[in-house]
């Protein structure tokens, strides 16, 4: 242990306001088990996420296998040296892909090949016993398979480090067997390999070789295991940590588990017989052909508190939200307190509370506001809310946190907040899933001190489920459930007798091993590969790792039907509506006529109105101010008033004059309306003299001879259908990019951009590819529907279309990926994009009047936008019949999008969290 | 009673979750306020610079007066260029319009000779190229009409037309635009917020929480309706006095209370669609996409961006049924012609039966979507 695989030297770390770590000065020795050990909150994570590469460095220095983790050259060096699993269950998984997918993924961005990728694939898979279930997406495994998953995935390039956050948490306590017995055969295996890990399971913190103890962003200790509990004079670990506590802290934490356990071992206060608090009767629930719950039956008596152990994904949860009216069973009943549970009875909803197993309050607002919120929704008399918040907040000590945001407080205090809020109403009974997943030993010794307060002083009845024995053998009764079935009731104490273990774990192992048998494996063969691959050097560019985050986003997105089909429907749709919709003709004008000649001559002049295709006539007007009125409320477009005298005028050949209103609200179909008009009294005229006079008088020298190029009918279709698609391929693929990227970030999969040897570009690349193969799908749909619905022409060149479309397509996804640098929430992605981009589409690129009639910001923003260019291709091709060497400057200014936005998303993208 | 506590106390939840969401408030607060000055300051489709290119093979005094006639604001300095350009001009769209004037044009005139003069016209720019014909025409003819006498204003004609544009005088576009803009931003935002609070409510499993609880799903709608509204509302009558009125200086012809309280109605149908979209989306991406299914035809075939009555009969009556029509209608009435509340009761009347259906039908499937 001499050799050192990470030294740390005045590491300081914060988020924004808060400090995380401070000031820490540490030395990890090589080939060994180290374990952070310490309650949530105190900077364990971010430690690791350091010394894996995952956050950025702040202050101090970081020496990891012998480099300067703050050196990016380094980092892309080391990177195949060091494998990072991140805390949650499958965090950097993909849930689409199946579990061969995902290893095959890893082992293309360690770059591995051939036969060796093979064999080391099978190996872990075989080893871990995923092998039978290769072809399952990962978001259908149990949590104990997702992290065995995770661990494989960790694996395939054999690193040198390992580094696990938590990776036990929420897993059952089989699967956790199963899983350090797997971790000790791959370290006995390879010798020399270092692990790092992160835990708050005191009991499997007892098989580490070295232990850092971590409060509040520092160190309190470092040593073996035995080496601590000397120090501190304790016979246990939890004890050992809380007397490492300093004295202030040191006196909060109650006394332990020893000690507690007998204490809870009170009976529940008798309340007489008959008096049930839930009786489930034969409840099954299947969901389609998987059937989830099977026959479950089980009576509860008021003031017991029931557990409810089992594996991961054995329908534990399922279960309870049964019994809460979540879900109503397919079979079998449910009665809660003598009544047969009715989902919509909001007074049986008042005697319940309920805490789902991940914290589902309000994040963003503070302690206090989710309490009162509660109390408020309970209807508590108002003026004892404050009471009762203030009697909750010291009870489940939450008096220092009362106003801080609750989304940003640790987890073991977010769940003391939970549980508060279940109890605001003093409900007579508690539904309680896997609450102290992921607590710490000293916050869930309180926790179970509340409990028992609750359950023995007011007789609540608390039915709750948990992964940990020594919260099972607190409890008055325990059901162990698998795979849907109760495979056994009793009290702790006679299921230990029973299965002659002694013990609740010997109990739970015995009986789950009887039907769970472990996976087997090719004992002979050792899990990892021999040799080692490294080549040491990092390539700055690998078509295989850009090809393998593009071979992954496309099955993710192949396997998203909504995405899929709006590949072909949504736009061809999109392009119906715009199409049929969007049309300049501005025709069927409404007019009325306020005549106060009433002549022959009046009505022949009106007639020229009715009669043309522009103009549909309305009942006439007989009041200036109901012209006034009809024109206000858009009824009207156009009022004519002809003049008393009118067809006298005119037949004596004196001037007149006619006058006419138009609604100017919407200016373009005012002006097109003022051109009818004058167009309509002046033909009426010429016609006049013909008849009259029987020639046509000349009424100007000049006429212009009007060549309306391109589209000859004038027909609207022909301009719109062109303009419609650079709308829709800006929009979507654009968005679509976006939301790839945030998703990644929000779910927590981007950790494979920041720990693997994988580089921005060649992720940003390999990621746009499946869109721009998808936007070109959807390109060929939506010319089909030009040519063939709409009857729009390609008068130009097809190849010259279809490569100013790919060039289009690239650039509008690389715009997404630029917006998606300046997210973090999918919603923000989604909005901003979607506001950023329809703007300049629909009003600066020309659909409507060109870029160079555009001024103020139209003008600037006009030809720095694709859409712009693009649109001048779709009509050059389509009702110009030009050719690429006509247009080879739109062309080389859309092509001219594509380097620059790459780099800014490039550059803008970081490569390791904050 | 209890309900009404219950809603009152979800939406100010709803507020404050609002707040905390700064990403998203920015994007609200320039949604309101700079897209509407950018939309409103970049001018319409009425005719304003459009590019023009004069071949002038006469090179004469009149032909002279002829080019500078075709001015700004209409038309951007006409670029004198040869005969032989005109294709590539128009081809490459440079130019919506390039007119010739052939040799011998004031002679010609002077003789007292009809003369003819070619104008080409890009076709494709729909608006602009029939707009645009119309005053080159005007232009040229009061241009050789001075010339030969001055004094006259064109064409001697025994009825004169006086036409006079209601509402909108010059047919000013910084009008139109920034106000539809406003009327856009409206139906957009209202939708993305309360959609977005509700798959927000889902991915974090509150929803769940929430059902847990003695509360109905009508007061865990109305609570995201009353409160999402109300912030659109509030940012939509802080933009249409400090940015439409004060920043791009637009006259409102009418009250701009009743327009608020349109808007009120308006937003009752826009977040009842949005509750809708968030219902039958599971993930965000598939809510944007939702979104963009939803909110293009919304827009589009209102009738703010193109005149309802070109548009093919169907989709005329299809778009009866969005609320975006009437509010389009109603906006416009109130904001350029300066209705008041006798002329727009009609489209009131609809938004709120539009309102109520959508509202009914959104929770209808928020019910059923919470029992599964």
């Amino acid at each position: 242990m001499t050799e050192t695989v990470a030294r740390l030297d005045g590491i300081s770390h914060r988020y924004g306001e808060t400090s995380a770590l401070s000031d820490i000065a540490l030395e990890f020795p090589a080939g060994c088990m180290v374990g952070l050990i310490g309650p949530d909150g105190v900077g364990k994570s971010t430690l690791l996420g350091l010394i894996a590469g995952a956050r950025a460095l702040q202050r101090g220095s970081l020496q990891v296998l012998g480099g300067d983790m703050a050196s990016q050259r380094f980092r892309n060096q080391v990177a195949p040296r060091i494998a990072y699993m991140p805390q949650g269950l499958g965090g950097n998984l993909y849930h689409a892909l199946t579990v061969h997918e995902n290893i095959g993924f890893f082992a293309d961005l360690f770059g591995l090949t051939g036969a060796s990728r093979r064999e080391q694939i099978d190996r872990l898979l075989d080893a871990t016993g995923l092998l039978e279930f290769r072809d399952r997406p990962a978001g259908k495994l149990s949590g104990g398979m997702k992290q065995k998953l995770g661990l494989c995935c960790a694996l395939i390039h054999n690193p040198d480090l390992l580094i696990l956050d938590e990776p036990t948490t929420g897993v059952d306590p089989l699967s956790r067997r199963r899983f350090w017995d797997l971790i000790d055969t791959i370290r006995q295996q390879s010798g020399g390999m270092s692990v790092l890990v992160a835990t708050a399971y005191m009991e499997e913190a007892e098989r580490y070789d070295w232990l850092v103890a971590m409060d509040a962003g520092q160190v309190l200790a470092t040593g073996s295991p035995s080496d601590l509990r000397r120090e501190t004079g304790t016979d246990n670990l939890d004890d050992a940590f809380i007397a490492l506590l300093p004295e202030s802290r040191q006196a909060r934490e109650p006394g332990t588990t020893a000690a507690n356990r007998s204490q809870g071992a009170g009976q529940p206060s008798e309340q007489g017989p008959g008096t049930l608090a839930i009786e489930a009767h034969n409840l099954t629930l299947k969901f389609g052909s998987f059937t989830a719950v099977k026959d479950v039956s089980f009576d509860i008596p008021r003031g017991e508190i029931f557990g409810f152990l089992g594996s991961n994904g054995c329908g534990k949860t399922t279960t309870m939200k049964m019994l809460t009216g979540l879900l109503t069973p397919t079979d079998g009943e449910v009665r809660l307190f003598g009544e047969p549970l009715n989902a919509k009875d909001l007074a049986t909803r008042r005697k319940v509370g309920y805490m789902s197993q991940s914290f589902s309050l309000y994040g963003e607002l503070t302690v206090r506001q989710n309490l009162e919120l509660h109390a408020r929704l309970f209807h508590l008399p108002e003026a004892g809310i404050t009471d009762r918040i203030r009697t909750l907040s010291r009870e489940f000590d939450l008096e220092d946190v009362l106003d801080q945001r609750s989304g940003a407080l640790p987890l073991g205090v977010r769940q003391r907040l939970s549980l508060a809020v279940a109890v605001v109403h003093e409900p007579e009974l508690l539904i309680l899933d896997e609450p102290t997943s992921g607590v710490d030993p000293g916050a869930r010794n309180r926790f179970w001190q509340l409990l028992m307060r609750l359950s023995r002083q007011d007789g609540v009845t608390i039915f709750i489920s948990t992964h940990f024995m020594n919260e099972g053998e607190r409890c008055d009764r325990i059901s162990l459930m698998h795979a849907g079935e109760v495979l056994a009731c009793d009290s702790p104490e006679r299921l230990a007798a029973q299965t002659g273990t002694g013990s609740l774990e010997g109990a739970f192992m015995k009986t789950l091993e009887a039907v769970d048998k472990e996976p087997k494996t090719r004992a002979d063969d050792s899990v990892l590969n021999a040799g080692k691959e490294h080549s040491g050097r990092h390539k700055p560019f690998s078509v295989r790792r850009l090809w393998a985050y593009g071979r992954r986003e496309a099955r993710e997105l192949l396997r998203d039907p909504i995405r899929m089909a709006f590949a072909f429907i949504g736009s061809a749709l999109l392009m119906l509506i715009l199409g049929y919709g969007i049309t300049l003709d501005v025709e069927d004008l409404s007019f009325a006529v306020l005549d106060r000649d009433q002549t022959p001559q009046s009505r022949d002049y009106v007639n020229a109105f009715a009669g043309s295709r522009y103009f549909l006539e309305q009942p006439p007007i007989h009041r200036m101010d109901a012209l006034e009125q009809r024109m206000r409320s858009g009824e009207l477009s156009l009022a004519i008033e002809i003049p008393s005298g009118f067809g006298k005028d005119l037949k004596r050949g004196r001037n007149t004059e006619v006058a006419v209103w138009v609604d100017g609200a919407m200016p373009f179909r005012g002006e097109t309306i003022l051109g009818y008009v004058q167009g309509l009294h002046i033909s009426y005229l010429g016609e006049l003299a013909q008849r009259t006079l029987g020639e046509t008088p000349t009424l100007s020298l000049v006429a212009l001879e009007d060549r309306y190029r391109y589209n000859q009918d004038f027909r609207s279709l022909d301009a719109m259908v062109p303009a419609v698609i650079p709308i829709l391929l800006i929009f979507i693929p654009a968005i679509l990019m976006a939301l790839g990227i945030v998703r990644e970030k929000e779910l927590g999969s981007i950790t494979n951009l920041y720990v693997t040897p994988v580089t921005r570009l060649e992720f940003l690349l390999g990621k746009q590819l499946p869109y721009i193969a998808f936007s070109m799908v959807s390109y060929v749909s939506l010319v089909l529907l030009a040519v063939y619905v709409f009857d729009v022409p390609v008068k130009g060149g097809l190849l010259t279309l279809t490569l100013g479309a790919l060039l289009f397509v690239t650039a509008t996804t690389a715009l997404g990926q630029v917006m998606s640098t300046f997210a973090s929430t999918q919603i923000a992605a989604l909005a901003a994009t979607a506001i950023l981009t329809i703007l300049p589409t629909v009003q600066f690129s020309g659909l409507t009047e060109p870029v160079s009639s555009l001024s103020g910001a139209g003008a600037l923003i006009g030809p720095f936008w694709p859409a712009t260019w693009f649109l001048q291709i779709s009509r050059g091709v389509f009702t110009k019949g030009l050719s690429l060497a006509d247009m080879q400057g739109a062309f080389l200014a859309l092509a001219a999008f594509i380097p620059v936005l790459t780099l800014m998303a490039v550059v803008l993208l970081r490569k390791q969290g904050r | 009673m209890e309900s009404l506590s219950n809603i009152w106390h979800l939406g100010v939840k709803e507020l404050r979750s609002l707040w905390q969401d700064k990403v998203l408030m920015v994007f609200v607060l320039l949604a309101f306020t700079l897209m509407i000055y950018t939309a409103g300051s970049a001018g319409s489709m009425e005719l304003h610079n459009a590019p023009i290119a004069v071949v002038d093979e006469d090179n004469t005094v009149l032909s002279g007066r002829v080019i500078n006639s075709l001015q700004q604001p209409w038309f951007l300095p006409p670029d004198i260029v040869r005969y032989d350009q005109i294709d590539e001009l128009l081809d490459q769209g440079s130019h919506t319009f390039a007119l010739v004037i052939p040799e011998g044009f004031e002679r010609r005139v002077r003789q007292g000779q009809q003369v003819s003069l070619q104008l080409n016209i890009d076709a494709t720019r729909m608006s602009q190229a029939f707009i645009g014909t119309n005053y080159v025409e005007r232009f040229v003819i009061t241009e050789v009409a001075e010339f030969l006498q001055p004094g006259s204003s064109g064409m001697d004609l025994p009825v004169t037309l006086v036409s006079r544009a209601s509402f909108n005088p010059n047919l000013d576009g910084t009008w139109f635009g920034g106000v539809m803009e406003l009327i856009t931003q409206v139906t957009l935002i209202s939708i993305i917020l309360t959609g977005a609070a509700l798959i927000r409510e889902r991915e974090h499993g509150t929803v769940e929480h929430l059902m847990v609880m003695p509360l109905r799903p009508f007061e865990i709608m109305a609570s995201k309706v009353w409160a999402n509204g109300l912030v659109v509302l509030l940012v939509a009558s802080m933009s249409i006095t400090l940015v439409i009125q004060g920043w791009l200086n637009v006259p409102i012809a009418g009250s701009v209370w009743l327009f608020l309280l349109g808007a009120l109605i308006h937003l009752f149908s826009t977040t009842a669609i949005g509750i809708l979209i968030g219902t039958v989306a599971r993930t965000m991406p598939q809510f944007g996409l939702l979104l963009i299914l939803t909110i293009l035809p919304l827009q589009l075939l209102s009738g703010g961006i193109t005149p309802r009555e070109s548009m093919p009969e169907l989709v005329q009556n299809i778009m009866l049924a969005a609320p975006t029509t009437h509010f389009v209608s109603m906006a416009q009435a109130i904001l350029y012609r300066g209705a008041g509340i006798e002329v727009v009761w009609p489209q009131m009347l609809a938004l709120i039966v539009i309102g109520g259906v959508f509202f009914s039908l959104a929770l209808v499937l928020f019910r059923r979507h919470l029992s599964v």
